[in-house]
């Protein structure tokens, strides 16, 4: 886009050349896809800075700050430890625990998507007036959502020192492993909705009663052993749901349920890491083939982004 | 590799204006079924436009409202994608579309800045070494950690240009921009032009302002009906654009100034010009005739910070007269819904030729432009005198 070698420093009243010739750009010419990528790349700094803005925008004024956000995942542990020992008693200890380490991954990927459907019909000042690659403002909604998790995970800690329960330091990798597959798929779904987003702006509402249904077929609130067993051979029919994979990996990691006893249902397969790093590959792969088809979809809809906005 | 910063090959741009098309899924799912979509009209915004503007060139794009001098600067700047054609720009292009357009309320003119720079391409520390520059330019050190939704429009304004202009483009797009902040800022602007010219910068300019092309420009092009109908040097684009609006018709194109007055910028409006002659029945003047213009308008709020503006020009461009309310002492009491001003000429000392009224209606520190017409109205003088050229002096010849 341009060599810095032919910058010039701004001096006032400074005759200058322009030096280096800088490359030449057809603006009207459609761009490949591994094109798009390196424009994606060249405006890193303007990712950072939308992410930095959406952070501040968010907690500025509050004298709390960042302080809320945790707020939410504070009380899903208080209140849901509380009913499930108390009330109803589950067969899952540290009820809790066991529901935030899903949460968090859940959350990151429902906050992802809920940001990045809307983020071109709300930046539509910056899209009607300059150029940049559109698929940052998606992506900057998908960042700090991922920022927001690192957040909320202090909860987690807590609650995980209060209570005593020790997350599995071995399987910690595997957490790296899933918030990369959850945050490709979660850049796909993102970037689709958001094309969508501008033609059609009822999305949003259909997302919302979409996210809740996905939210209860993946097991946060509830241990995956007890759809296991019922599933049998068929199993892997819940797999296709590509977020349940990353979920049990949280689980399986953060909260780390003792072995079941014998005749006792498991809360989450009991299985080796490398059958949970398996099934986190199969979501990745459903997310890089999701992010390729919603780039090739975002780019032919993206020229009419300046009439609809 | 050409000397050209910007080419311009055939160019069309075609907008749908869809009357009812679905704008949801849901529309789109009942509508299938039910009722057939509303007609789509297409609109040619641009029609094979062609042209080329030098590396180093300031160059003006006039036009009438709805001529497609904009759609064409948004084609350059990449916001809009022409249906067909090409447009090749060489190096970084910056557009000062709207001042501040990228500036978020709840953020500090420091992190705003930086937001900005970033969108232009430019890294971290390359944006942060031109901080100070930025806001010394702007007026506005010491505010650099201040919200800027508690910068006045001037101030924001203010921002929004110098950033632009530090952050150093290869190519500037500006539209309209150029008439922001109090006139010692705007000479400033104007110097910040002329830095930009002398460096070698190219800048491409879409305006209304006969004057600000005249005095800019190196060369101009001129757009009807998303046609392109001449490119060359100002005065013959001013005259081509003049040209054009006589063969139209007494309509007044309206344009906004700076869209950081907006607001403000509703807030009285020109609703009609009449020219008023001696004779009714003559509608034209003779050398030395009176000629009274009267304007009305439409305030949408009683407000006293108003004065209306007026110049004449004559067919080359040449500004023969300027003059405001305030200047003469005369400013209105309140004015408020619709009402009219009348600016009286006691004499007219032109001699023979076509005239052109441009008018405007800003406040009293000339910050906010409320509306401004360049072709306002023209008026036609009849030579009736045996001299020759364009002021009628009074004058004797004695051996």
């Amino acid at each position: 886009m341009r060599s810095s070698e032919s910058r010039l420093r701004f001096v006032s009243g400074e005759l200058s050349d322009l030096g280096a010739l800088p490359d030449v750009v057809d603006v009207a010419a459609p761009r490949s896809i591994s094109q798009r990528a390196r424009d994606v790349v060249a405006h890193r700094s303007l990712l950072a800075n939308l992410v930095r803005r959406d952070l501040r925008v968010r907690y500025k004024g509050s004298v709390l700050g960042f302080f809320w956000s945790l707020l939410n995942p504070a009380m899903y542990l208080v209140v849901f430890s509380f009913v499930f020992t108390v009330f109803l008693p589950a067969r899952v200890p540290l009820f809790g625990i066991f529901m935030l380490s899903g949460l968090l991954i859940w959350n990151f990927f429902n906050g992802s998507l809920a940001a990045a459907s809307n983020s071109i019909v709300e930046n539509r000042a910056l899209v009607q007036k300059v150029w940049f690659p559109r698929e940052i403002l998606p992506l900057a909604a998908l960042g700090s959502a991922l920022i927001n998790m690192f957040l909320q995970a202090v909860v987690l800690v807590i609650g995980s020192l209060a209570f005593r329960n020790a997350p599995d330091v071995r399987a910690l990798p595997l957490v790296i492993y899933a918030v990369i597959a959850t945050a490709v798929l979660a850049a796909g779904l993102g970037i689709l909705l958001s094309a969508l987003t501008v033609e059609y702006r009822d999305v949003s509402h259909l997302l919302d009663v979409g996210m809740t249904a996905w939210f209860w077929m993946s097991a946060v609130v509830f241990p995956f052993g007890a759809v296991a067993v019922k599933l049998g051979e068929n199993q892997w029919l819940a797999f296709l749901n590509p977020m349940l994979a990353p979920i049990l990996a949280f689980q399986r990691a953060l909260y780390d349920p003792a072995p079941s006893l014998p005749g006792e249902t498991p809360i989450i397969p009991e299985e080796s890491l490398a059958w949970y790093y398996g099934r986190v590959s199969i979501t990745l792969a459903i997310g890089v083939v999701i992010l390729f088809i919603a780039l090739r979809v975002f780019a032919r809809r993206e020229d009419s982004f300046g009439d609809q906005l | 590799m050409t000397s050209n910063a910007i080419e311009v090959v055939d160019v069309s741009k075609r907008f749908v204006l869809s009357h009812a098309g679905p704008s949801s899924l849901k529309e789109r799912f009942v509508s299938r079924s039910a009722s057939p979509r509303g007609e789509d009209t297409d609109l040619w915004a641009l029609k094979g436009v062609s042209l080329e503007i030098e590396r180093g060139e300031t160059f003006g794009l006039l036009g009438h409202n709805g001529s497609g001098k904009s759609t064409l600067l948004k084609c350059i700047a990449r916001t809009l994608r022409p249906t067909t054609g090409t447009i090749r720009t060489v190096g970084r292009v910056a557009a000062l579309l709207e001042l501040g357009a990228g500036f978020h309320p709840e953020l500090t003119g420091r992190e705003n800045v930086s937001l900005n720079a970033s969108i232009l391409g430019l890294d971290e520390a390359e944006a942060e070494s031109r901080l100070p520059d930025v806001f010394g330019f702007a007026e506005l050190a010491g505010f650099e950690d201040t919200p800027v939704k508690h910068y006045s429009s001037g101030m924001f304004a203010r921002l929004g240009f110098s950033v632009a202009m530090h952050l150093e483009p290869d190519t500037l797009l500006v539209d309209e921009v150029l008439s922001v902040g109090d006139e010692s800022f705007q000479r400033k602007c104007l110097g910040e032009v002329r830095r930009f010219q002398r460096e070698g910068r190219t800048i491409v300019v879409v305006t209304h302002s006969a004057d600000m092309v005249r005095h800019v420009c190196d060369r101009a092009a001129v757009l009807d009906h998303g046609e392109l109908q001449m490119v060359g040097p100002p005065p013959a684009a001013i005259r081509t654009l003049r040209e054009l609006l006589n063969k139209r018709g007494l309509e007044i194109p309206r344009e906004m100034g700076s869209a950081a007055n907006l607001e403000q910028a509703q807030a009285i409006v020109f609703t009609d010009v009449q020219l008023r002659y001696n004779d009714p029945q003559r509608p034209w003047l003779n050398p030395g005739d009176p000629l009274e213009i009267v304007v009305s308008y439409d305030a949408s709020q009683p407000m006293d910070d108003v004065a209306v503006a007026m110049e004449i020009h004559d067919s080359g461009g040449n500004r023969l007269l300027g003059v405001n309310s305030d200047l003469l002492d005369s400013a209105p009491n309140s004015v408020d819904g619709t009402g009219t001003v009348v600016i009286r000429l006691e004499s007219v000392p032109l001699l023979g030729g076509s005239y052109s009224i441009a008018l405007g209606l800003h406040n009293h520190d000339v910050s906010v432009s409320y509306d401004h017409r360049e072709e306002a109205a023209s008026f036609r003088v009849e030579n009736s005198t045996p001299l020759d050229g364009r002021v009628q002096i009074p004058v004797s010849i004695r051996w």
